[in-house]
């Protein structure tokens, strides 16, 4: 056990999974001698050396593409897109190509790729490295998608994503960085395909994942303080989601929120609430709620705080989904 | 009369007439000489050229199979070769069976080279798979039909060969409008960042659907690789002596450490696009017969004969495997089934993926309520 920043925890499943299988390449921008630009690959390229941590040229489709043929030469490559907002140039190698070659092939051509993703605002920082593209990624056949929220299942689900014979994309949560948790690097780890009931409550099923997990835990505290207890959901995997979990979550608390900082149109809080009123249509007490970015381009780093869910906006949705006065029922009411 | 005597250039006589492109062979079937070329297929004797005289005929009578299965309903679509058989069968000949091949759909003579099944080649135009073969089992990946994509994976694969410490080369196969992609150009970028023992071979064929090579490039296509730091070389693509010297002159490249090379193999695509083209509608026939006077095959023909090595008799005798391997490949079209439904779901994940599962599930449940 180990005290880790998130992203040391990260580093230390690469280190690993780098040492425990030869076939293991990481290809990126600036991962070598930098250490990428968040130091999650500091000191690989030194260890390892440049075959086994390859710096590349600045062109996301040549990481992808390059990380396929790789592939097709029995090698399991991780790829670092350097920025959220930078993998569009990748998207069709990932969507065309990574996501379609087993299934082209009937199962013959594997792509055990893994494609490490910083993803999420509050960073304060410029246009394109604060997005949140995970739905685009969840709505691909082919693909898994996950996501961490602590520096323990950064390691033990970034290990795992590797190990997988299908492409996975790894969803980092940039903010998160830096949060500190301990680390055992033997632990039987979740299996990255299943939610975590991160605390238990009785009122109100609040779904979340990544960069939100730590405010959805504060508004879990600030609503037990007034006397509502919500039960927080951290989905871990988008593709798939482990719906049976959060269908047992809502079965209890009868009520559903969702948040996350991707726009609302078409994303995951959309895909849940649709599941879960499919499938539990009868213990929902309300309509589910969904508290995500809005429906606008990631805005300016003096704007973000409104364009992301916070624990006001959380709370609100909570309300919302009680049955409580909240910003739609107008404050008097 | 056969010969093992190798396919020699003259030592005078005959010159170059178009000298913009490596010709060993001109379209008269003269042999040309060529310095920096003859030497890579000095060893070429005229049993062998006749050995791949037989593949364009085979080539040829296969694609002409395929497009009649096509206009008799029996494929969805097919995407004739006609005219590049030597670009084809000229390079894909010169590889080991280590080497690896990324190509593009219109490949079908590379993959009878390579020892593609007949009918694994009708497969995707017969839609009952959405690709053809084993990928592993004959060194060929199967077609990528986004313009470009493969050569990617080419450079990727090159790059592990290297890796792996072995001389294997990945060739990556495109056409003329393939260049204007983005993908090509970071595949150069990278295999020539990483000293990748890849060939690009790009088969100009004048033609991208309607749009011709001038809307793609200004300039000779060979020309855009020097500006990579990859040597390129502009070959007859008609010519499959020379395409084979050109390809084996890459090869040594690559597998003595020396990195990737550019083909541009100017060559003319005869047919359409596809079965469901209308080059009436953008092709000037003038131009079109200009193209046929450089047949790929007429001058192998003029050649063999005039050395004396075809007769009428080999001819017809090739002409007669020819028609064999047309009807074998007609039967082994007829012979495909059709998939299972439920098999819509497999093999989208190496393993399971529980959301897929459901709807295979109630899928599955749904299909059984016809047979009640």
């Amino acid at each position: 056990m180990t005290e880790l920043t998130l992203a040391k925890a990260l580093g230390s499943g690469l280190r690993r999974a780098l040492s425990d299988d030869d076939k293991v390449v990481l290809l990126g921008e600036d991962i070598g001698t930098l250490g990428g630009v968040f130091r999650v690959t500091d000191g690989l390229q030194r260890d390892f050396g440049k075959d086994r941590v390859i710096d590349t040229p600045l062109a996301e489709a040549g990481i992808i593409g390059m990380a396929v043929g790789l592939a097709f030469r029995g090698y399991r490559p991780v790829c670092e897109i350097q920025f959220d907002g930078f993998i569009y140039p990748g998207f069709d190698q990932i969507v065309a190509q990574v996501a379609k070659l087993h299934y082209r092939t009937a199962g013959k051509v594997r792509m055990p790729l893994t494609i490490r993703v910083p993803y999420g605002g509050g960073i304060g920082a410029v246009e394109h490295h604060s997005e949140s593209p995970e739905a685009y990624f969840a709505h691909t056949a082919g693909l898994r998608v996950v996501t961490c929220s602590t520096p323990q299942d950064a390691h033990s689900m970034l290990r795992e994503a590797i190990a997988s014979d299908d492409p996975v994309l790894f969803f980092e949560p940039k903010r998160r960085y830096w949060t500190k948790g301990e680390v055992d690097e033997d632990a039987t780890a979740l299996p990255m395909g299943k939610a975590r009931v991160v605390t238990e409550g009785t009122d109100v099923t609040l779904v979340t994942y990544g960069p939100l997990v730590a405010t959805a835990l504060d508004a879990a505290v600030a609503a037990a303080d007034d006397g509502v207890s919500i039960e927080v959901v951290d989905l871990r995997s988008l593709s798939p989601v482990d719906f049976d979990t959060v269908e047992a979550s809502v079965r209890k608390t009868g009520r559903l929120v969702i948040t996350h900082e991707a726009s609302e149109s078409g994303g995951l809080g959309a895909e849940i609430a649709a599941t879960l009123t499919d499938r539990c249509f009868y213990y929902l007490e309300a309509a589910p709620v969904r508290i995500t970015g809005f429906d606008v381009p990631y805005p300016a780093a003096k704007l973000e705080d409104h364009f992301l869910p916070d624990l006001d906006r959380i709370l609100d949705g909570v309300d919302r989904a009680l049955g409580r006065v909240n910003s739609l029922t107008g404050w008097s009411a | 009369m056969s010969t093992t005597v190798p396919v020699k250039a003259p030592m005078s006589g005959a010159k170059k007439q178009t000298p913009e492109f490596v010709q060993l062979l001109d379209p008269d079937g003269k042999r040309l000489s060529d310095e920096l070329y003859d030497p890579w297929v000095s060893d070429v004797t005229g049993d062998q050229l006749a050995s791949l005289y037989e593949d364009l005929i085979v080539v040829r009578r296969i694609d002409t199979e395929a497009t009649a299965l096509q206009r008799q309903g029996e494929l969805g679509l097919w995407p004739p070769l006609l005219g590049q058989e030597a670009a084809q069968v000229g390079s894909a000949r010169t590889l080991r069976p280590d080497d690896f091949v990324f190509s593009s759909y219109r490949e079908n003579a590379v993959a009878y080279c390579r020892g593609v099944k007949l009918s694994d080649l009708l497969r995707v135009w017969r839609g009952t798979a959405s690709s053809g073969w084993d990928p592993f089992e004959v060194g060929m990946a199967t077609p990528a039909v986004i313009i470009g994509a493969q050569t990617l994976h080419a450079t990727g694969y090159a790059v592990g060969c290297k890796f792996d410490g072995v001389d294997s080369v990945s060739v990556a196969y495109f056409g003329d409008g393939a260049t204007s992609e983005g993908d090509v150009s970071e595949a150069m970028v990278f295999a020539a960042s990483f000293n990748a023992p890849v060939i690009f071979f790009c088969q100009n064929n004048q033609w991208a659907i309607s749009e011709p090579v001038g809307l793609q490039a200004q300039r000779p296509i060979a020309d855009r690789a020097p500006g990579f730091g990859i040597p390129s070389i502009r070959v007859d693509g008609n010519d499959v002596l020379a395409v084979m010297a050109a390809t084996r002159s890459a090869l040594d490249r690559a597998r003595n450490g020396g990195g990737p090379t550019f083909i541009e193999a100017v060559t003319y695509r005869r047919g359409p696009h596809t079965t469901s083209d209308d080059p009436s509608r953008y092709v000037d026939p003038v131009v079109a017969k200009e193209w046929e006077a450089r047949d790929p095959i007429a001058r192998v023909e003029a050649f063999l004969r005039s050395e004396g090595v075809l007769t009428d008799e080999l001819a017809a005798s090739i002409q007669g495997r020819a028609d064999a391997v047309a009807a074998e490949f007609r039967a082994g079209c007829l012979a495909l089934e059709n998939p299972e439904p439920l098999s819509v779901f497999d093999n989208v994940y190496a393993t399971e993926h529980s959301g897929l599962a459901r709807q295979k599930s109630q899928y599955k449940a749904y299909l059984e309520g016809f047979e009640k």
